[in-house]
């Protein structure tokens, strides 16, 4: 799975994405963000508060319980302000 | 143009080219009897701070689809015989052309509308963040619940 962090989510993990294998066990977004947050301590900083991130799957905005899979891209970015 | 025309949608750098923006929508003909035009500009202050520099960053491939449903959005409400949304990314100084949206439609009201609709659902939906330097700070700008009420408010319109 591809991850990608914008913005100030991209500042505070340090990076701007992670390529990951999925373990069998997450299978949601909320699932994903604990799973990505205890692997690394910055990637635990750039998703919380979890309520101050947006999350994109495969380029559409979803909630936290949407669905994830091995071959999705991932992204994870602050409230958007375009225009 | 002739509606259903392909919409012109841009991402890019370099600064918009807003006379070659209007002479592409076309000058009359099919129909056209209305340009609306919408220009974003940096300003030289956010919330009493200086600005010095404003970086838009976006996620290349999720902004032009969402510009391309956020322009569809619009064709199904208004008969529009074209339609332009040109976004730059990248730092840019106080004073330079953030966005050019232009539509093309046969009578005011449509037109007006549309474009105000368009730049509504841009900004809420968009993948673009922008980051202010000013007075040696910087710092990200937080989405603004106005601009959330605005994209929502076409919603409720539709469904009320």
């Amino acid at each position: 799975m591809r991850v990608l962090y914008f913005a100030w989510v991209r500042e505070k993990a340090g990076r701007d994405g992670d390529d990951v294998t999925l373990p069998a066990t997450v299978t949601t977004v909320a699932e994903l963000i604990e799973w990505l947050s205890a692997r690394s301590p910055s990637t635990a900083r750039a998703l919380s508060p979890v309520d101050a991130v947006r999350v994109a799957v495969n380029r559409t905005v979803v909630d936290l319980d949407h669905p994830v899979a091995a071959d999705d891209e991932v992204a994870f970015f602050p409230p958007v302000t375009g225009g | 143009m002739r509606p259903g025309d392909a919409p012109l949608i841009r991402v890019q750098a370099e600064d918009i080219d807003v006379a070659g923006a209007i002479e592409a929508l076309g000058s009359g003909g099919h129909g056209v009897g209305a340009l609306a035009l919408f220009i974003g500009l940096v300003r030289d202050l956010s919330d009493g701070r200086p600005v010095d520099w404003l970086t838009l960053e976006h996620f290349p491939g999720m902004t032009e689809k969402v510009l391309a449903e956020v322009d569809a959005a619009a064709r199904e409400r208004w008969l529009l015989q074209a339609t332009t949304i040109i976004h730059r990314f990248g730092r840019l100084a106080p004073g330079d052309r953030i966005v050019l949206v232009a539509v093309a439609s046969a009578h005011r009201d449509a037109a007006f509308e549309a474009c105000r609709f368009i730049v509504d659902q841009l900004k809420s939906n968009a993948p673009f963040w922008k980051l202010e330097e000013g007075a040696g700070e910087r710092h990200w700008v937080a989405a603004r619940a106005e601009d959330n009420v605005s994209a929502e408010g076409w919603h409720r319109r539709e469904t009320s």
